[in-house]
């Protein structure tokens, strides 16, 4: 027998590496790297949310008329008609003609990224259209922040939340068990978490009830519901604190063990808090989550420390939800749902039951096929096959690429084609052992005809699935790469691999006993 | 074993006008269905929402879709068995947008007195994603038959590259006339299924256009027809064998895979058979009638043989100090 060649030397080392590194994900064990399952084979939840980014630019107009009307009165430049247009830009007319360069200065000074066009007496402010974008960018990755925070903080093992194309967020939770978990999920996602401590306007609350949200608002009121008993409040519009001078939110419990929520503020946060209860002994205080009332106690002496208790008759579990929520902070704006998978995790493990069936049975039949075919050539193909099988198993693993249905079924089919190259190999040999030639020169000369072709054919399929894998979503992403992957080890395992072991096995080879060998009864070296 | 052993040519390419007539009918059939009928979009391209149910034993089907009735606001919505007589698919299309108003959590509250079920599956796709995916969809299929066109183009020869193409477009424009003539619901991955059509045809395709290249640089025969059957003659055994492995496959795949991939390998089936036929009938004919001359290409490869040789020369004489 003819030493190893470097083709055979190669391939053995390929088919250990496709083992050694398939091991972990065939076996489950926890250590070394291994195929992750999609979600639709070991159930979870996906979701691709939008955002609402114009509500993002809406409230940045908000606050720069609050900065306009701050500056302007610190600065004593009198001025009138102050307008939000169209949630786009603000618009207020001087009154002095002597204030106008000063005003100018001011608002370069102070606002950034805005447009300042000033019609005489008449100004008007809009973004930049950079600092739109700035804006909606930074909506976009505050809420991927803010959600992967909420997950993380729910506990469920290793979910992604990434921003996907432009202005949108994948999300997607694995091994969610019931429906009730799912839904407590989806709420946290979406709950805005705005936390406000707000007065209640105890001088015109008496008559809440009767009046127009148009009259509230001309006292600079709001009028909101209590979330559970549906009373309204009259509450001063400008909040005394809001969500951002929160440093903590736990779930406790109160005198009666109902779950509470308690959270502490930041010192600037405690101070304001100190300082309006203080002025505000016998009034009322607001707890206000999202525009509903969650309570609304009276206050009894200054409270100092900056600790605040939210009760609402929560359960338990609403309680944690929205102690997460206050944590990882407020939404900028509000996401909404555009795309929603989820699947039990019964139906994944019947896919994959389903899938590995398929592809056990159809790598059998054609296991079987090709030794029956082509005898001894068939099971050097075969092993060929094996070969490739562990490869891409062990460079998926290795990625940590996704296995999805799809890509089961690309492995499936890339079975049924890798055989191809093997056949197209063994027919060029046939075809040379039949004209006459001599064994060696008959598979030396088999693979260079077969080259070209296997080549270009595999090429063509590989820019197919290049194409597919960068224009694809999810689970076709998945396949295109299983695909992909199939393609380039089998051009490893059928080109160079049985190359190899034909070449070591030469010697071995009978030319009496083409049959056996290559399955043809004629032909052979004369 | 042996099945098909090489003896003499097959006369393809005197029959190339029955084929080509069987394929046109059937071409124009296709266009006939999927502009006539047109495609059942799922709700990947559609939008909406897909709800899988699995009973305890029978499923009540006819008490599934009377409480889907109850309710106006699923107007439309189609309720079918999925697989075995204890799953069934809800469709509707409503999507909600909302995060915490879930059309799958509606729906189980709907059907509550029905009996003992599990939701295995929601899917909700909203209408502006549906249409997002369909043209990147439509684009990823255009960018691969440009990529093809300039590959094959590169390494053969235009007329090669276009007739590669037009047979491609032949079989998937077949395969989508079979999914529309069999009502598969067309989602993401029957586009899937489509584009490794793309790639298997191709693949066939490009290994008969190998032994027919080799053909006109080895056999005597002037005339391209006749280079053509025996270049066809002498791959059919290859085309035959790995079509057949292929299509055990996918077989397979179709009966034990399960339902949810039935559609995906159907699509495959029907891909798998006509990428045969057409490598065989359909792209080599196509070759003849775009008019490719083989003294012309043998006169090209002879140019550029003689000027690797040249270039060979030069480089000796370089190396030699000569020049």
């Amino acid at each position: 027998m003819k030493t190893l060649n470097f083709r055979v030397i190669l391939f053995a080392f390929a088919l250990i590496f496709g083992v050694v590194f398939s091991i972990p994900s065939l076996t489950q064990s926890e250590s070394g790297k291994k195929i992750t399952l999609g979600l639709d084979l070991q159930g979870g939840l996906h979701m691709l949310l939008g955002i609402k980014s114009e509500i993002a630019i809406e409230s940045r107009i908000k606050s720069m008329a609050a900065s306009v009307k701050y500056i302007f009165d610190d600065e004593e430049i009198i001025f009138d008609a102050l307008r939000m247009v169209d949630g786009e830009q603000i618009t207020f007319e001087l009154l002095d003609k002597d204030d106008v360069a000063k005003a100018k200065a001011l608002l370069k000074k102070e606002l950034e990224g805005t447009v300042i066009i000033d019609n005489g007496m008449k100004f008007s402010v809009a973004m930049t259209e950079a600092e739109v974008e700035r804006t909606k960018q930074n909506a976009i990755q505050q809420a991927v922040d803010t959600i992967r925070n909420r997950l993380n903080e729910f506990g469920l093992a290793e979910p992604t939340v990434a921003k996907q194309g432009e202005d949108k967020i994948l999300v997607e939770v694995p091994g969610i068990k019931t429906q009730e978990d799912e839904q407590r999920i989806r709420e946290l996602i979406a709950r805005a978490a705005h936390l406000q401590l707000m007065a209640v306007d105890e001088d015109r609350n008496i008559r809440v009830n009767t009046m127009s949200l148009a009259e509230a608002k001309s006292y600079g009121d709001v009028i909101l519901p209590d979330v559970n008993t549906g009373e309204k409040y009259l509450l001063r519009a400008i909040p005394v604190l809001d969500g951002s001078m929160l440093t903590d939110a736990k779930v406790g419990f109160d005198e009666n063990n109902q779950p509470v929520i308690n959270f502490t503020l930041n010192g600037q946060g405690a101070k304001i808090f100190g300082d309006f209860t203080g002025v505000s002994v016998g009034k009322r205080m607001a707890v206000v989550l999202d525009n509903k009332v969650y309570s609304a106690p009276n206050i009894n002496e200054r409270i100092g420390g900056g600790r605040v208790q939210i009760s609402g008759r929560f359960e338990l579990s609403e309680a944690h939800d929205l102690a997460i929520a206050l944590r990882s902070g407020a939404l900028l704006a509000p996401v909404y749902v555009m795309e929603k998978r989820s699947v039990g995790p019964s139906l994944g493990a019947d896919s994959i039951k389903a899938s590995s069936m398929a592809l056990a049975l159809g790598f059998i039949l054609v296991v079987l096929f090709m030794v029956v075919y082509y005898g001894m050539a068939g099971i050097i193909a075969n092993v060929a096959l094996i070969g490739n099988l562990f490869l891409i198993l062990a460079i998926m693993s290795l990625f940590g690429a996704t296995l999805t249905l799809p890509g089961m079924a690309g492995i499936v089919l890339t079975v049924g084609m890798a055989v191809d190259a093997n056949v197209i190999i063994s027919e060029r040999i046939r075809e040379l052992l039949y004209a006459g030639k001599s064994i060696g020169k008959s598979i030396e000369d088999g693979y260079s005809n077969a080259f070209t072709a296997i080549w270009d054919a595999n090429v063509t399929t590989l820019i197919a699935a290049t194409v597919l894998y960068a224009y694809g979503t999810g689970a076709i992403k998945g396949f295109a790469l299983t695909m992909s992957i199939g393609i380039m080890a089998s051009m490893l395992t059928a080109i160079v691999g049985t190359h190899g072991i034909y070449q070591w096995v030469l010697p071995k080879i009978d030319k009496n006993k083409l049959g056996l060998w290559f399955g043809i009864r004629t032909g052979g070296a004369k | 074993m042996e099945i098909f052993k090489y003896k003499k040519p097959l006369s393809l390419m005197n029959k190339s006008k029955r084929f080509g007539l069987l394929s046109v009918t059937i071409l124009i059939l296709s266009l006939g269905l999927i502009i006539g009928k047109g495609f059942n979009y799922g709700i990947d391209f559609a939008g909406g929402t897909l709800i899988q149910v699995q009973y305890e034993g029978q499923a009540p089907i006819e008490k599934v879709r009377e409480a889907i009735d109850s309710d106006t606001s699923y107007e439309g919505a189609t309720v079918t068995f999925f697989g075995g007589e204890d799953e069934v698919v809800i469709r509707t299309k409503t999507s909600s947008k909302a995060l915490g108003v879930d059309v799958g959590d509606q729906i189980r509250t709907l059907l509550q007195e029905t009996g003992n079920f599990e939701v295995r599956r929601v899917d909700m796709v909203g209408a502006k994603v549906g249409s997002e995916l369909r043209e990147k969809g439509l684009m990823a299929m255009v960018l691969a038959i440009i990529g093809i066109l300039i590959y094959v183009s590169f390494r053969f020869e235009w007329r090669f590259a276009v007739a590669s193409v037009m047979a491609l477009m032949h079989d998937v424009t077949i395969a989508m006339g079979m999914i529309v003539l069999f009502n598969v619901e067309v989602n993401l991955d029957i586009l899937a299924a489509l584009l490794t059509i793309l790639g298997y045809s191709l693949n066939d395709t490009i290994i008969v256009f190998d032994r027919i290249r080799e053909g006109i640089r080895t056999i005597k025969d002037p005339d391209l027809g006749g280079i053509i059957d025996e270049s066809v003659t002498r791959t059919l055994s290859r085309t035959t064998l790995t079509s057949l492995t292929t299509f055990f496959v996918v077989l397979t795949l179709y009966l034990f895979g399960g339902e949810i991939i039935n559609g995906f390998s159907f699509t495959l089936l029907v891909g798998v058979i006509v990428g045969t036929y057409s490598s065989i009938f359909v792209a080599s004919p196509i070759l003849m009638w775009l008019g490719f001359s083989v003294g012309g290409f043998r006169t090209k490869e002879a140019e550029k043989l003689k000027r690797e040789k040249e270039k060979e020369k030069m480089r000796a004489m370089y190396e030699n100090g000569t020049l």
